[in-house]
């Protein structure tokens, strides 16, 4: 029998899986072919991890079945799964620091030695793995001393070593440089020329468009649509993700920008390891402006928000807010002074998770006069007060006495925004505004923003995600360990530019030249 | 004259000392064995008792020392396949339950030597066991080579821990899975298997640090270790979790403990004082987890039971 497509390696048919109250994935099906890259797209909660979790083996589907090369079979531990090649690169790095990087390879693995460990056999193989396939690293260094890309790299060639047919690859861009995403991209193209065939899990729409060969897109545990990337975009994918048209960029009206409303100058502030996480910072923004920092987390950027905000004391330097000095002020009084603070750790910091919705909301008002008489509080304007935000800022939850904790990160973020916005602060700080947050929330999220930018408010906005600095910023700054790189206007800005800058290359250095911004308007500063 | 005495008190007291770490070896191995697979075990102490009391019990029935250690041993690898199963499998707080296994032993060990024993009878200790060759130096010979099989076993266990936690997959499983448990998990190695494994052994030295201890003293009575097992979950954290690190400890717990009976003995201490100078070597050893300890880092995942995808 003659056929003139060549069977799939792997097929996932009719997969359904039910947890209590949810359905997390009905009647999906999917398959991938031999050196192939076949991209599953969907929101938070679409089903995409329930069906990687069962095709890994750690999750046993309701229905449906699982064929590798034509035969049925049944997968049911990750062991399983390795054993008939499948690998999967975790979104938090599967890693353990205190072993070497050859340990963390031969983790689970039988040793030539056994009972006694081979770690050199396995170290030799290491190296001649990231050869071929440009995945530099050293075999003998201890994970904890690796930075994030590096142990990216380990992470694959855990899975080339175990000889990995098919890579499942939860969203592994998500804490990469560009720069490094663009290497990555290329070992991707070396391993399916190689004959291997990736199943690639991502958000960022332009990666998806990029690598792959195929895309299905998961909503509410169904496939609504596969599609070649070459007869899509981004906003057709973003809309089968949604299941309605979604505004990727939000409308930014021409503001006339005002004073200097935030001024950070020359700042010092210690990090959690007592060493400088930010040295000597400046900048400044006007009220109708919003300065988005770009760069890779754990560069000073938590640490920069917390001292402006009071949370975190500063060594030196001063932060005024609207021309009043607040360096030094607990964060009571830098509020007083004006400022909002979204913060990067929703639950852990922008929230109390066992409070409920309304309690949340009146976290700082509460000792308002309209809201407390004598020291009680007064429950019927409070409740209007916060009937009145839910429904605004669109908060989608069953009552006000829900725990917080029960929101999904989307709504959680609208309560939070609901709460910080509703005083028309001068300076917002927003941390990670959408991380983790759906597309449907994001867009709203990016607008509330956007409109705060119209009311003249000073905006701070730090994230990793360069399509949301983009999207929101009027500058671009770049944080690389501690200090600003550069100072972009967005409308100059490339992504080349800002992803060298993210990587710590000087942006005077001759290495950048050809991705340097060509018309700077005269207002740019680079430093 | 006076320089013999010197010498033959040093001998006794660094031998005693040697003796009396003994035990706290023991058990502080099998503790930091299961430490470092992520699993706090706080009923050590109860586990010596039971370890203790059967295998003075076999003893005092059948006059076989080493029937009597095997005992020990099983018993404390039972008690670490329940403790296992209730961590493990069921998940449940290390902290709260290492204390009912404490609690369970203290009073468990007593009732069954009620029952069955009632008045002490005293059994007879190991010979102490000269190495040939080694025993004939002068000073070194009887301060080192001279004592029962059971301190030699302890001292062994020390090099072939080491070499089992650094040099073995087995070790590596460990040391993975006190860390990064997922990570293992998502490699194939079975967690069950691997804390099961540290679990049953490190309990079973507990048991065999009882029994060594009971064996060594000649008796059993109510709460005979009297917090042993506690000051041996201290030593781990003072040894960092390392063999030869608990090794230290142990013998410096056991040293100044030697010198405090000493000087009791001696008189140099007056008695009213004496309680007060029991407390030393706890003391001493608070002072140095307060100045060594807080170095290393502990196992990550130590305390927290693993739920796959959690």
């Amino acid at each position: 029998m003659m056929n003139s497509l060549p069977e799939p390696i792997l097929e996932m048919r009719g997969i359904g899986k039910r947890f209590p109250g949810v359905i997390a994935n009905e009647n999906v099906s999917f398959d991938i072919h031999r050196g192939e890259v076949h991209s599953l797209l969907g929101e938070n909660g679409a089903g995409k991890s329930t069906l990687m979790k069962i095709l890994y083996g750690l999750y046993q589907p309701d229905s449906g079945e699982i064929r590798l090369n034509g035969e049925e079979v049944k997968l049911t531990s990750p062991a399983d799964a390795i054993s008939h090649g499948i690998c999967m690169i975790h979104q938090h790095f599967m890693l353990v620091p205190t072993l070497t990087v050859t340990e963390n390879v031969a983790l689970g693995l039988r040793s030539s030695r056994h009972p006694l460990t081979d770690l050199r056999i396995i170290a030799s193989r290491i190296r001649e793995l990231s050869e071929t396939f440009g995945l530099q690293v050293d075999p003998d260094v201890f994970v904890w001393q690796l930075a994030v890309g590096e142990r990216q790299r380990v992470e694959i060639i855990k899975a080339l070593y175990r000889d990995a047919s098919i890579l499942i690859l939860d969203e592994p861009t998500a804490v990469l440089t560009p720069n490094e995403v663009d290497d990555l991209f290329v070992t991707f193209k070396q391993m399916v020329k190689d004959g291997r065939s990736l199943i690639f899990i991502s958000h960022k729409l332009h990666e998806v468009l990029s690598l792959s060969d195929r895309i299905t897109v998961l909503r509410n545990g169904r496939v609504t649509g596969q599609t070649d990337p070459c007869d899509t975009n981004r906003e057709h994918l973003a809309q089968m993700m949604v299941g309605r048209a979604v505004n990727l960029a939000p409308d930014k009206p021409p503001v006339t920008m005002g004073e200097p409303r935030l001024t950070v100058q020359d700042l010092f502030v210690e990090g959690d390891r007592g060493t400088d996480a930010v040295c000597g910072l400046s900048l400044e923004i006007r009220g109708g402006e919003v300065l988005g920092i770009a760069g890779v987390s754990g560069n000073g950027q938590r640490e920069l928000a917390e001292a402006i905000c009071g949370l975190r004391k500063s060594k030196s330097g001063q932060v005024k807010i609207d021309g009043s000095n607040v360096s030094g002020c607990d964060p009571r009084t830098v509020r007083q002074a004006g400022l909002s603070y979204v913060p990067e750790e929703r639950m852990r910091d922008g929230a109390i998770g066992e409070f409920n919705v309304m309690e949340n909301l009146m976290l700082l008002d509460h000792g308002e006069k309209t809201f407390c008489r004598n020291g009680f509080l007064r429950f019927n304007p409070i409740h209007r007060h916060c009937k009145k935000l839910v429904a605004e800022y669109a908060v989608k939850t069953p009552n006000m006495e829900t725990p917080a904790k029960n929101l999904s990160g989307g709504n959680l973020q609208k309560l939070i925004l609901a709460r910080e916005l509703s005083g028309n602060p001068k300076v917002l700080i927003a941390a990670q505004p959408t991380r983790g947050v759906d597309i449907g929330a994001a867009e709203y999220i990016h607008a509330r923003l956007s409109h705060q930018r119209s009311n003249g408010t000073a905006t701070l906005v730090i994230s990793e995600d360069l399509d949301e600095v983009f999207a929101l910023s009027d500058r671009i700054a770049v944080m690389f360990e501690g200090r600003i790189m550069g100072i972009v206007a967005r409308e100059v800005a490339t992504r080349e530019f800002i992803g060298l800058m993210m990587a710590g290359v000087d942006p005077d250095s001759p290495e950048v030249d050809y991705c340097r911004p060509k018309d700077l308007p005269e207002d740019t500063e680079i430093s | 004259m006076s320089d013999l005495f010197t010498t033959t008190i040093l001998i006794a007291t660094v031998a005693s000392g040697i003796r009396l770490a003994t035990p706290f070896l023991l058990a502080s191995l099998g503790e930091a064995l299961g430490q470092r697979s992520g699993v706090l075990n706080l009923g050590v102490d109860g586990v010596m008792l039971l370890g203790a009391f059967s295998a003075y019990y076999t003893v005092l029935r059948t006059g076989n020392l080493w029937l009597g250690i095997c005992v020990g041993l099983f018993i404390g690898g039972l008690i670490g396949l329940f403790y296992a199963f209730i961590t493990v499998n069921l998940c449940a707080q290390q902290g709260v339950s290492g204390i009912g296994i404490y609690l369970f032993g203290l009073g468990m060990s007593d009732l069954l030597f009620q029952k069955l024993v009632g008045t002490p009878r005293p059994i007879l200790p190991f010979a102490p066991f000269r190495i040939p060759l080694l025993s004939d130096i002068p000073v070194i010979g009887e301060m080192f080579f001279e004592h029962s099989l059971i301190v030699y076993i302890a001292f062994l266990l020390v090099p072939i821990g080491t070499l089992l936690i650094n040099r073995t997959t087995f070790g590596m499983n460990v040391r993975a899975i006190g860390e990064n448990p997922e990570a293992a998990d998502s490699l194939g190695v079975s967690i069950a298997k691997v804390r099961y494994s540290t679990l049953i052994i490190g309990s079973s030295l507990a048991g065999l640090a009882g029994a060594a201890l009971a064996i060594e003293l000649g008796i059993f009575q109510q709460n005979l270790t009297n917090a042993m097992g506690f000051i041996a979950i201290a030593l781990v954290y003072f040894g960092a979790w390392r063999p030869v690190g608990v090794m230290a400890g142990s013998l410096v717990f056991g040293l100044v403990t030697s010198v405090v009976l000493l000087a009791k003995t001696l008189g140099i201490i007056p008695r009213s004082a004496s309680d007060l100078a029991a407390m030393t070597p706890a003391i001493i050893t608070i002072l140095a987890l307060v100045f060594v300890a807080n170095r290393f880092r502990q196992p990550t995942a130590l305390t927290k039971p693993y739920i796959r995808g959690d």
